[in-house]
């Protein structure tokens, strides 16, 4: 009798669910168009209602590289690999802000969009990851100011600006597998909702931001590329601006980064089907 | 015929664990997990929302799923969407499927009825293409032409319904799971809604179709399936089942209650309740037709008015309005003005009066000066049980023609011819 059933090529076949599921590559595909409509939505709805619109994607980066600039650069006399203070700040703030920003919404998605889970099915990885839609424009847009403060500052980029989509890459799954990860956790354990701002503002002093990572010491440098977010600012940083590379660096954190990245999915897959019943 | 949907012995057990929410923090977890070892396993006690259940479901057909509140009704329209897991039992299902669980969902208030056609028929499952294909179509359907770049916040509730089940009901899946859209809209949007289902189902597509409007269902599905705590009661045709159900009393309720955020009226009035309530004075929505009833209705005047009342339709399940009534009625209270404060008007309605069937209430408060009225559609639905055939029902028909239903004094006479 059963394999009369499979002869009839069911659409779909429901069962308990099994212990290990891998992410259906097959099914988000189907659903690409939902994922481009939940990216469209979120770019549509995000500075409605603003006065200043899109602009606050340019001002937040700003305002905290000023800020930075006062307090790091001029304050504390934060040495910036002999670049101008404001142009190395906002060069690793931009990227930071990019991967917050995926770390962020996504992690708060599953639980925000609560109601939808529990009534339409479709692929649940498709609401922490559309977070990456406006998080690319904000990134656009902002990227257009640093243009604007390499011409002022006069530093001119050589052909190894052309390396820097892959460090944007890089941090783009980094933020998706931590923003993946939190998003199941927070669905299932309220706890999240206060651990992700910290975690978050814990992670940016972490990370060669406002300073150097040559300001670390030698011996403590494989520690601090263990966090993906560090080789690969760093990497962003020095294609545009010329900054001092370390490859090693380089490696080691692409790789935490990746790891990462397999990590929440895994997590992912393991929650996904029961997301309906513990919303 | 090929089946569309396989079932077999579908369960879902839920963990009903001794806390408050169905999702835990951290350290309560944490402690769980600590603590295992140091106490049984029967901490967590289970509850089965659906057990055993097993149907099959032909191509084109429409099946009614009838129950209780809590029978499981909704428990499997979301195993068979796909939405959760079963915990127990197999089905297949051999077509696309389209769910209808909760009109406008996903709908964002933000943005404009054509940006939410577009999103909203993206979470439905249909591809970019498919939506520009029937784009114009959707919108002839719902209605709503003028307001398309107007954001849906700004929207009446009853456009917002129109809107969001034009968009579904154009999603054309294979097999349609439909749970109580009905409930919402206006009396002739719902008998438009009804229309495209059956068209749906007359297409050659597969229907289930989850309310507790029976009339509904009788009209749309040939088959039902009745569920009662989490298992299949009966299944069969649905004329037989509906009357089983009906009989059985499931059908309790007889009453709305509306919250201090939903409760219709203005800023001057919030209708709190309105409820039905049988002979013995008991809320009940199933009622012999032979004996009187009451009509109750509970409301809050936050204000002094004069010269307001509120009052009820009857409609019959296809829409026919019987009549209308209003507290008006009620000389003593006909010019006096009401203080602020909560009231009760109730009507009696007599008994053998309306003829067996189903039967909705709309709600209906008129303010001063005849301008503002409030309207509540389908407030309450009852049935109006025949019991014992009337006698002078020809061939012994259960129940005879027409919306009313009387017995008339006759005399009955010799004629002596001149």
């Amino acid at each position: 009798m059963s394999e009369k059933k499979e002869l009839l090529r069911p659409v779909a076949r429901i069962e308990p669910r099994r212990r290990l599921a891998l992410v259906d590559l097959r099914a988000l595909w189907r659903f690409r168009d939902l994922w481009l409509a939940f990216a469209a939505r979120d770019l549509k709805v995000r500075y409605k209602q603003t006065v200043l619109g899109g602009l606050w994607a340019i001002l937040q980066p700003l305002t905290a590289m000023v800020l930075f600039t006062l307090v790091f650069g001029r304050l504390a006399r934060m040495p910036s690999d002999n670049l101008p203070y404001p142009l190395f700040a906002y060069a690793g703030l931009l990227p930071w802000m990019f991967f917050a920003a995926i770390v962020n919404g996504a992690s708060l998605s599953l639980v925000d969009s609560s109601r939808l889970l529990t009534k339409v099915y479709f692929p649940r990885l498709l609401v922490p990851t559309s977070v990456v839609g406006y998080a690319l424009v904000d990134f656009a847009l902002g990227f257009l100011i640093l243009v604007g403060l390499m011409l002022y500052y006069g530093v001119h980029p050589g052909l190894r600006a052309l390396a820097a989509p892959l460090p944007v890459l890089g941090i783009m799954a980094t933020g998706l597998g931590a923003g993946v990860l939190l998003s199941a956790l927070n669905a299932k354990y309220r706890d999240f909702r206060f651990v992700v701002p910290f975690l978050v503002q814990i992670w940016l002093f972490a990370t060669p931001i406002i300073y150097p990572a040559s300001l670390i010491p030698e011996r403590y440098r494989w520690i601090a590329s263990l966090n993906p977010m560090s080789g690969l600012t760093e990497c962003f940083r020095a294609a545009l601006l010329d900054t001092p590379l370390d490859w090693r660096h380089l490696a080691v954190s692409t790789a935490a980064g990746a790891a990462l990245l397999v990590i929440g999915l895994v997590y992912f897959g393991l929650v996904e089907d029961e997301l309906a019943d513990v919303i | 015929m090929s089946p569309m949907i396989l079932a077999e012995n579908l369960g879902k057990r839920y963990r009903l664990a001794g806390r408050a929410g169905p999702y835990s923090t951290l350290r309560e977890e944490i402690v769980r997990t600590l603590s295992a070892p140091f106490r049984g396993r029967a901490e967590t006690s289970e509850f089965w929302a659906l057990r055993g259940v097993s149907f099959q479901v032909e191509q084109g057909e429409a099946i009614g799923i009838i129950g209780r509140n809590g029978a499981g009704k909704s428990t499997l329209l979301k195993v068979l969407s796909r939405i959760t897991r079963p915990s127990e039992g197999r089905a297949w299902l051999y077509g696309r499927v389209g769910s209808l669980l909760e009109v406008g969902t996903g709908f964002h208030p933000e943005l404009s009825g054509r940006e939410n056609i577009f999103l909203n028929g993206a979470i439905l499952g249909m591809r970019r293409a498919e939506i520009r294909a029937k784009y114009d179509e959707i919108v002839a359907f719902a209605e709503i032409e003028k307001f398309l770049e107007t954001p849906v916040k700004h929207y009446s509730s009853g456009m917002y319904v129109r809107l969001a089940f034009a968009v579904a009901a154009h999603l054309e899946p294979e097999i349609l799971l439909v749970d109580e859209v009905l409930a919402v809209g206006d009396a002739s949007f719902q008998k438009k809604c009804l229309g495209k289902m059956g068209e749906v189902a007359r297409q050659g597509r597969t229907v289930l179709f989850v309310s507790h409007n029976m009339a509904a269902v009788s009209r749309l599905c040939r088959r039902a399936l009745w569920l009662e705590e989490g298992g299949v009661r009966m299944q069969g045709e649905v004329e037989e089942t509906i009357a089983a159900y009906l009989a059985s009393g499931a059908e309790l309720g007889g009453e709305r209650r509306w919250d201090e955020e939903r409760a219709p009226g203005n800023e001057r009035i919030r209708v709190r309740a309105m409820r039905l309530r049988d002979q013995n004075g008991r809320p009940a929505s199933v009622l012999d037709r032979r004996s009187p009833f009451t009509v109750e209705i509970e409301y809050e005047l936050l204000d002094t008015v004069a010269q307001m009342q509120v009052g009820f339709w009857v409609l019959t399940s296809e829409g026919i309005v019987v009549f209308v009534a209003g507290d008006r009625d009620n000389e003593d209270w006909l010019d006096r003005p009401r203080a602020p404060g909560r009231y009760r008007s109730r009507a009696r309605v007599p008994g053998g009066l309306l003829n067996a069937g189903i039967y909705y209430l709309n709600l209906g408060v008129d303010m001063p000066l005849g301008k503002t009225v409030t309207m509540f559609d389908n407030a309450l639905q009852f049935s109006l049980e025949q019991t014992g055939t009337p006698r002078h029902s020809s061939h012994g028909a259960w129940r005879p023609p027409g919306v009313i239903s009387l017995s008339l004094d006759w005399e009955i006479g010799r004629v002596e011819e001149d």
